[in-house]
């Protein structure tokens, strides 16, 4: 009979190759850089509001005080009532959108989809800036409003309709994957049966696109909750939390008062990610794979009434953009409407916005390059390599922390974290750079979903098989993982580019004389007054948005060219 | 030990958190053996061989390869080629630089490298295939071209993790008889993970039956199906009739049959393979024949699983394979009685 040792206690553990501990350390690293760069300005919002201003812990004496002042509570108010009022009114109006787009044989679907996506070229507060033009003291159809019986749009009025345009192409997006996620075995079982049209949509359209409304009711709330831009153009006197943040913190000094805002403007945003994720499970669950997309069929009639209305939204979408170019190259608005260049040289020469252009293209650049590296560097090294799970846990929730966390309250960590004099980091504070990085780690989530996607497609046992070759992951990573992915690394790029050139929440609070950038000139010029020099960065930003789309979509076309011989499937 | 094993594996246990996935894991590989691991989904053989390739790690217990104790070596301080169901060609490379992804590294000259990868190619079958890229290929070639990648440093051990799996069933048939005849012919310890007994028996020196983390048994395929250590054996592999029966003053007894058998008074089970009852020839006089009804046919072409039940069995259905021509010749069908031959030898008790 065979002697049987008893098994030892000690799990037995793989000795580690140098290979491996390169690995770890670079995986330490990211974590570094998300736990200086992320959670650190966090954690120093949380201390701000929970101490005085001695530095002495006090609880919660900062979010008592707070419910203590009306002014601020109104604050409060103003921003749920206004932000759920864009909700109710921007998602069903994208949810019509959504269902034209793909439920029915509407005629240049991608034109449409392309016109609804131009406003997120360009900073959200364009929209705020032609509704002053359209509806503003010297606007053209300034009469129409009071006819209807509002006074002014400086205010809600012009916050509502401004953000409604802000937010659309979001609740578009999230709306149009939610109606495409369909099985058509359903229809057909439902057709077959003798439904109706109406029962059909209420009872399988609607309940399979439920998550998706939820969704981007949440999202377009939180957005429109923590948009800095829009009210601060056509805000008014119309107070909301995420002004407020701003004149507590530049203009009292009050961090305390202004951490507590903070906190308050990131429980929405938490709520929206918590319920997000958990119906993102929901979602694709729902969804067997052996479902048959759905396919409309023509229906003259039906198809007539969704290109009109198509052609109404995209209408109001281009008069929208068309009135803010238009204004832009006004020579005296209103009196004096001949085309002239005024306004672009009075912004770029004379209230040096060029500088301010130049500091916000190295900026979109840095993010991109930068941007696109970390986040796909991170994302491989979590899906690819195995061991230190701690550290692994850590950096997956710091990756997926940003969605959560608003730029403008992003931003404000920075100030309390590297604005601090004994921090070591000091040094990047008012920098280039730090506004590069706090840009990054502002658009990370998505620009990690869109990797981690992508690298799950990849199979699994390459890893496996190099190990078994002898050639070191890094090698792999650079002959194979890279040049298949690189379709993805280009739309991570593209994505940090674009939001890098339009963004305010969160640089706002970071940028110097000499590191503003452009959409940070364009709040100062219409402060100043100088609506039509605002109008006209606001175009030039959202021409650079469009140029660089174009040269990323032609990047993406040039690689598609270049990897076909290995990209088809024919035999 | 064991001093002619090539691969030795001591006490292997592996536990997910509270779910033990393998334990008390023992056996011996010679060098040049083709050993086939074979059980249900779940059973551990999938972990044992990426165990034995150092992708998993045992919570304890020892691997030796070749004399040395390789437990805790990473991946890559291991010698084996391994090729996996999913084929895992990176197809942004050429079927060249795929099958030389391992030779590249080791310095090999350009020039002997693209001599060894034509020489691979021939060995699979696919010779001149350098330029293609994986997606060009049929999903059975795109499996020999990561044979050849794995074969293309010379490991000392080959682990192929269920290649044929995701095949159609003739190209699954064809590539298994290649990757023996190609096995044979170099000579090189392999390990084969597969769920399909028939793979298993038709490919394998010795087969290792696994069932909920633990070895059943080890024996050529001739043993496992002849001797099957324990009811699951029996079961797993092959088709086998259970009937119970109970064993009484050094007596087997099931329905009206009575076997000489030794042991304990104790109720059992009876398994018994469709082959091993005869419909001919039988002669008169012999033993342990008896009548049956004919319940059920089904149909398979040249034979038929004929379903018989008997009083002589104690009203147990038996199935049975009968040749098409011999139930037309005569003329049974459902309903019709034949006389039927149990060989008492093959008769297994557990």
């Amino acid at each position: 009979m065979a002697v049987f040792t008893a098994p030892r206690p000690e799990p037995v553990s793989q000795t580690t190759h140098w290979i491996d501990h390169l690995a770890y350390v670079m995986l330490g690293l990211i974590a570094m850089v998300l736990v200086v760069f992320l959670a650190a300005p966090l954690l120093a919002i949380l201390q701000q509001a929970l101490q005085n201003k001695t530095g002495q812990f006090i609880w919660l004496d900062n979010f008592i005080e707070y419910a203590k002042t009306p002014v601020l509570l109104e604050s409060l108010w103003n921003s749920i009532w206004v932000s759920g009022l864009v909700a109710l009114i921007a998602v069903p109006l994208a949810f019509g959108f959504a269902y034209a787009l793909t439920r029915s044989c509407m005629p240049l679907k991608a034109l449409f989809r392309g016109i609804t996506l131009i406003p997120l070229l360009a900073p959200s507060l364009l929209s705020a800036i032609s509704l002053i033009y359209w509806f503003g003291n010297q606007g053209v159809l300034n009469s129409w409003i009071q006819g209807i019986g509002i006074d002014q749009i400086y205010g809600a009025p012009g916050i509502v309709l401004a953000e409604c345009f802000a937010v659309f192409p979001h609740a578009l997006m999230i709306l149009v994957t939610a109606l495409s996620l369909s099985d058509a075995r359903l229809y057909e079982a439902a057709e077959a049966m003798g439904t109706s049209a109406p029962r059909k949509f209420f009872t399988i359209t609607l309940p399979g696109a439920k998550y998706g409304l939820i969704s981007a009711a949440l999202v377009t709330f939180t957005l429109v909750m923590t948009d800095f831009g829009i009210p601060k153009v056509i805000g008014g006197n119309f107070n909301v939390l995420a002004t407020d943040v701003f004149k507590l913190v530049i203009g009292q000094q009050d961090f305390a008062k202004g951490a507590v805002v903070a906190i308050l403007l990131l429980l929405p945003a938490v709520l929206t990610f918590t319920v997000d994720s958990y119906l993102g499970k929901r979602q694709t669950a729902m969804l067997t794979a052996r479902a048959i997309p759905y396919r409309p069929t023509p229906s003259r009639r039906y198809d007539i009434i969704m290109t009109g209305y198509c052609c109404g939204i995209a209408f109001l979408v281009l008069a929208m953009l068309g009135m803010a170019v238009f204004a832009s190259f006004a020579s005296l608005w209103p009196y004096n409407l001949t085309p002239s260049l005024r306004h672009y040289t009075l912004g770029l020469v004379d209230a040096e916005v060029g500088v301010g252009f130049v500091n916000s293209l190295k900026m979109a650049g840095g993010t991109a390059v930068l941007g696109t590296a970390l986040v796909f560097c991170g994302a491989y090294l979590l899906e690819k390599t195995k061991g230190l799970n701690g550290l692994r846990s850590l950096v997956r929730v710091l990756a997926t922390l940003p969605m959560a966390v608003p730029g403008l309250v992003l931003g404000l960590g920075y100030i309390f974290f590297f604005n601090a004099r004994d921090n070591p980091f000091n040094g990047l504070y008012h920098t280039l750079t730090l506004l590069t990085l706090c840009t990054i780690v502002h658009f990370y989530t998505t620009g990690h979903l869109t990797a981690v996607t992508a690298l799950k497609s990849l199979d699994g046992e390459f890893e496996s098989v190099s190990a078994s070759l002898k050639v070191p992951f890094f090698k792999t990573f650079w002959r194979v993982t890279v040049p298949i992915c690189t379709p993805a690394l280009v739309d991570i790029a593209r994505y940090f580019f674009i939001n890098a050139m339009t963004t305010i929440s969160a640089v706002v609070f970071l940028y110097s004389p000499e590191t503003k950038v452009a959409s940070i000139a364009i709040l100062n010029l219409d402060e100043a007054g100088e609506m039509g020099a605002a109008a006209a960065m606001a175009v030039l930003i959202g021409l650079a948005s469009t140029i660089a789309t174009l040269l990323f979509m032609a990047l993406a076309w040039w690689i598609n060219q270049k990897t076909q011989a290995w990209r088809t499937t024919s035999r | 030990m064991d001093h002619d094993s090539f691969l030795a594996i001591r006490h292997i246990r592996k536990d997910f958190g509270a779910f033990t996935a393998l334990q008390a894991i023992n056996l011996d590989i010679r060098k040049g053996e083709f050993v086939c691991f074979l059980g249900p989904s779940g059973c551990g053989k999938t972990t044992l061989l990426r165990i034995i390739a150092g992708l998993d790690v045992q919570t304890s217990g020892e691997v030796h390869q070749n004399g040395k104790d390789i437990s805790r070596l990473p991946p890559a301080l291991r010698d084996y080629g391994i090729v996996f169901q999913s084929y895992a060609l990176f197809p942004n490379l050429s079927i060249a630089d795929n099958v030389s992804y391992g030779l590249v590294n080791r310095k090999t000259p350009q020039a002997e490298a693209a001599k060894r990868v034509a020489e691979l190619l021939k060995l699979v079958g696919l010779p001149g295939s350098e330029k293609k890229y994986p997606s060009q290929l049929s999903g059975g070639q795109q499996q020999r071209i990561a044979l050849a990648r794995a074969l293309a440093t010379s490991p000392g051990l080959l682990l192929l993790d269920e290649p044929l799996s995701a095949l159609d069933a003739l190209e699954r048939v064809r590539l298994r008889q290649e990757i023996r005849a190609l096995q044979q012919n170099l000579g090189v310890t392999t390990i084969m993970v597969t769920h399909d007994q028939e793979e298993a028996l038709s490919v394998a020196d010795r087969i290792v039956v696994m069932n909920h983390g633990v070895i059943e048994q080890v024996g050529t395929p001739m043993e496992i199906y002849r001797e099957p250590a324990s009811p699951f054996v029996a079961d797993f592999v092959g088709k086998v009739n259970v009937i119970p029966a109970r064993v009484n003053a050094g007596k087997l007894r099931f329905g009206a049959l009575c076997l000489p058998c030794e042991g304990v008074d104790r109720d059992v089970k009876v398994y018994l393979r469709p082959e091993d009852v005869l419909a001919r020839p039988i002669a008169d006089g012999d033993a342990h024949v008896f009548d049956a009804t004919l319940e059920k046919i089904e149909f398979l072409g040249s034979f038929c699983h004929v379903h018989v039940a008997s009083p002589a069995l104690g009203g147990h259905q038996l199935m049975v394979y009968l040749s098409l021509n011999f139930l037309s010749e005569q003329s049974l069908q459902i309903g019709s009685t034949l006389r039927l031959k149990l060989l008492p030898e093959r008769i297994k008790v557990f």
